[in-house]
């Protein structure tokens, strides 16, 4: 089966990014598919290189980045979100004017169209948050 | 499911200010609007609150958006399910709420009510309809 996930919390102060990448490992594990998934409201959060969690902590953004590399899951952050939030990626950061660019390795930053794109596409839509 | 159109359900279940997932979930659906999907909106617990009529954000600072659903007619987003049990839970009749119509141009574009007012166990049977919902 085809999933498609949506992560729709921040990391550390809620629960969904991390069962959402418990849900995407285990599916994975039992041979389903997920291509992409989408990081929506505060779970764009997640995708920030520049959090630094206590050493002793899961590191939330690493374990998705490695995911991906080892996966190829496409892990999409929603650009309005983001923006609202301060993640910009090198070409919206000068695009903007802003000094500094924070998306993690193996994030993308892009729009709500991949969203539903996502929904078209997948068999099963799983929303993790509120 | 027919010739790659699947139905998507967006519910709304969160007042109008004091978050932004209100607002996030309607840019989700002007955006999903160009997608050709077949679209519905529900409104249910606080969510009702979205659809009230005579909103005045001024006090807080904060963008009015209800005007907004009085153009998704435009957007073909027709259908809106409203629960009943929630707006009774909150004190709050149809009277409360905008009046949403859009033009139905399979009746010679006749104007048309866009909300629609089910009961929670109709509500049940909305959302088992669906191929894909997006919860906000």
């Amino acid at each position: 089966m085809k999933f498609g996930v949506v992560v729709s919390e921040g990391p550390y102060t809620h629960q969904a990014s991390d069962t959402a990448y418990h849900f995407v490992t285990a599916a994975l594990a039992a041979g389903h598919e997920v291509p992409r998934v989408f990081f929506y409201h505060d779970g764009v959060n997640v995708g920030t290189r520049l959090s630094i969690p206590p050493q002793d902590e899961r590191n939330i953004q690493e374990q998705w980045t490695a995911l991906a590399k080892e996966h190829g899951t496409d892990l999409v952050i929603c650009i309005a979100a983001a923006q609202r939030r301060g993640l910009l990626d090198k070409n919206e950061a000068e695009r903007q004017g802003k000094d500094a660019d924070n998306i993690a390795e193996g994030f993308r930053i892009s729009g709500l169209g991949q969203l539903i794109e996502m929904g078209i596409d997948a068999d099963r839509l799983m929303t993790f948050g509120d | 499911m027919e010739d790659g159109v699947k139905k998507f359900l967006y519910v709304n279940r969160k007042a109008p200010y004091g978050t932004i997932y209100a607002l996030e979930a309607l840019e989700v659906v002007l955006i999903g609007a160009a997608f050709d999907q077949d679209v519905s909106l529900a409104f249910l617990d606080d969510g009702v609150f979205q659809l009230t009529k005579g909103q005045d954000t001024k006090e807080i600072g904060v963008k009015n958006f209800s005007p907004t659903f009085r153009a998704l007619g435009d957007y073909e987003v027709t259908k809106l399910y409203v629960e009943k049990e929630s707006l009774d839970e909150r004190g709050l009749t149809t009277d409360d709420l905008q009046e949403i119509t859009y033009e139905d141009e399979d009746d010679d574009w006749a104007e048309k009510p866009s909300i629609i007012i089910v009961s929670r166990s109709e509500m049940a049977d909305v959302m088992a309809g669906q191929d894909v919902i997006l919860s906000f």
